[in-house]
């Protein structure tokens, strides 16, 4: 860019600046500087204006708040806890889960989690809908080792009566040996 | 394919969904079995039902019959020939009539006679209404079973249970046969424990539907139903006291597994009764209401112990196997029934509680949730085959077998009623 248009921009520039400052109307000094159009900012801001009668809309945008729990990125999206067959131990590959569980709830007092254990379908009901609450009870026990209070937290048990897999065989039962974290 | 027509036109004009009939199969046969001869019944031809067919049917199907069917009308009054059932092998005779009486009702008239002494064993008669005239029948056997055997039969009781079609559960009362089947609520979430109150009008069962596990008590005659035990975590295994005036139940409240009290109406507060570390539940009173059988895991492995009811310690009942549940105590208080698991297969156990002598009822490994019959013969157990749930009687001497099935979906969780009041 010559040398003379580069410093009539700075004046331009400047005289802008000062103009809007003080409300004085605009002067331009130089013809040959590329003119700088006022209407810059609201053709970039609206697509949808482009057909306007003088383009001057603006359209709004709102970012609304994401609540974590429906991103399906999050951590917070694994809501399932597995067991091993006849345990009760929170295995350590679940505990970023339970932590992320955890950190959402101390952030959001207002939210309650139901804790649902369930079995595999061997044995007595009434037994393994005990059995279930121990799962949901051991996950609940670590939240609350985390610092969430009982407010926000129940465990409950579904035993062997709501199965996600229906097969008799042990890739079945492993998938019921399971602690789901609900948000009602 | 006319059951299934049959099936949807009686949906589109009835405001209940009736269900598909359960069948009833027989096999086995009891270490005594009576000939008796039971006669067709007098009529004046307006009973839509035949009286002496419940109750053929009835001793037959207790094992401790061998039915005649002498192809007569005999009425009460009548003299029998004595002779020509003599020849069929019959050592008893029922002979009765059926009345249609002014107001609408039946009057049923029986009498027993004794073929070789050619001599009265007595009679009665009951008047039932029309919907009623099957439960006469009923009546009926009962009255010649226990005048031959000296026990009381149980063809008047019902039964409850729990039934999966599909995505609903209903729970379900049927005469002990089958027969009759109503379902005082149908849910689209799991119903399991139904436990009949001792006088018959309430049933208590555990409901799934707010997504925990509830108890309700239910009375049958007005639909009415309340939740009795509903508080933080699990509320589960009711089990009523023999006066019927308290529950004890498995709760969660304050952790694991353990038994409560309460009011049987829901009012009060629970007392707690258990202060284990581990799980215990499945609570079943004995007969004298002074003790309470359960399923505790406290020593590591599920079993089956005993508490007196007025403070010590409860004591351990089964050894042996790594897995025993499910107590439930005859009501004559003489017999456990439970479930052990035995190389992987749940098998239902009866135990003379005097001796310690122990029957295997099972049959497929795969049994579950034993009721006693109230006369304590029979125990009836929830069984899968072929992928499909229903339900078995089987004599406490395992000698008699009876076999429940709904071609509605799977039945399962039965309790038996208690005599009719």
């Amino acid at each position: 860019m010559k040398s003379t248009i580069r410093l009539a921009l700075v004046a331009l520039a400047t005289a802008v600046l000062a103009a809007c400052g003080t409300g004085v109307k605009l002067d331009e000094p130089t013809q040959d500087a590329a003119p700088i159009e006022s209407r810059d900012a609201a053709a970039q801001g609206a697509g949808a204006l482009a057909g306007g009668a003088d383009g001057r809309g603006i359209q709004q945008v709102e970012i609304e708040r994401k609540d974590p729990l429906d991103d399906p990125a999050s951590p917070l999206a694994k809501r399932s806890i597995y067991f091993d067959f006849d345990s009760f131990v929170v295995r350590d590959e679940f505990r970023p889960t339970v932590d992320a569980h955890a950190r959402y709830l101390l952030s959001n007092p207002t939210r309650r989690v139901v804790i649902e254990g369930n079995t595999d379908e061997r044995g007595s009901r009434e037994y393994n809908l005990a059995l279930g609450q121990k799962r949901a009870e051991a996950v609940r026990r670590a939240m609350s080792a985390l610092g969430v209070p009982d407010s926000q937290m129940e465990a409950v048990s579904f035993g062997e009566e709501r199965p996600r897999a229906t097969g008799t065989d042990e890739a079945s039962y492993a998938e019921n040996r399971r602690a789901d974290l609900v948000y009602p | 394919m006319r059951q299934l027509l049959l099936a949807a036109v009686v949906a589109f004009t009835l405001p209940i969904v009736t269900q598909a009939q359960m069948r009833l199969d027989v096999s086995g046969v009891g270490a005594t079995q009576y000939p008796i001869a039971v006669a067709d019944f007098a009529s004046d031809g307006r009973a839509p039902q035949q009286i002496a067919d419940v109750v053929r049917s009835d001793l037959a199907r207790s094992g401790s019959f061998r039915v005649i069917d002498p192809g007569i009308t005999l009425a009460e009054s009548s003299t029998p020939d004595y002779a020509a059932l003599r020849s069929s092998g019959a050592d008893t005779v029922l002979a009765g009539s059926v009345s249609r009486l002014p107001d609408g009702r039946y009057d049923i008239r029986y009498h027993l006679s004794d073929v070789v002494r050619q001599g009265s064993l007595g009679g009665e008669s009951l008047i039932v209404s029309e919907s009623d005239l099957r439960y006469g029948g009923h009546r009926v056997a009962d009255w010649v079973f226990e005048r031959i055997t000296g026990e009381k039969g149980i063809f008047s009781t019902r039964i409850a249970f729990v039934s999966k079609q599909g995505a609903r559960y209903r729970l379900n009362v049927a005469d002990w046969d089958g027969e009759n089947i109503v379902s005082p609520l149908t849910s689209p979430e799991p119903i399991i424990s139904p436990s009949w109150s001792p006088d018959g009008t309430r049933i208590a069962y555990v409901s799934f539907e707010s997504r925990k596990p509830v108890v309700y008590v239910h009375t049958l005659a007005t639909g009415q139903r309340r939740a009795v035990a509903n508080f933080k975590g699990s509320n589960s295994a009711p089990a009523w006291s023999p006066d019927g005036r308290t529950l004890a139940v498995a709760l969660t409240r304050d952790g694991l597994s353990q038994i409560y009290l309460i009011d049987a109406d829901g009012s009060g507060s629970p007392r707690r009764l258990t202060s284990s570390p581990g799980i215990d539940t499945e609570p079943s009173f004995a007969p004298d209401g002074r003790s309470l059988f359960f399923t505790s895991d406290r020593g590591g492995s599920p079993q089956i112990y005993r508490m007196p009811l007025d403070g010590g310690p409860a004591t351990r009942v089964t050894f042996g196997s790594s897995y025993n549940v499910s107590p439930r105590v005859s009501p004559d208080g003489r017999l456990l029934a439970y479930v052990t698991r035995n190389e992987g297969r749940f098998l239902v156990v009866v135990r003379d509680l005097a001796s310690g002598q122990e029957t295997i009822l099972s049959e497929t490994g795969n049994e579950e949730s034993p009721s006693f019959s109230p006369n304590s013969r029979w125990v009836m157990f929830a069984t899968q085959t072929g992928g499909h749930d229903s339900l078995v009687a089987v004599t406490i001497d395992g000698r008699v077998r009876q076999r429940l099935t709904s071609a509605a979906g799977d039945i399962r969780e039965p309790t038996w009623g208690p005599f009719p009041q």
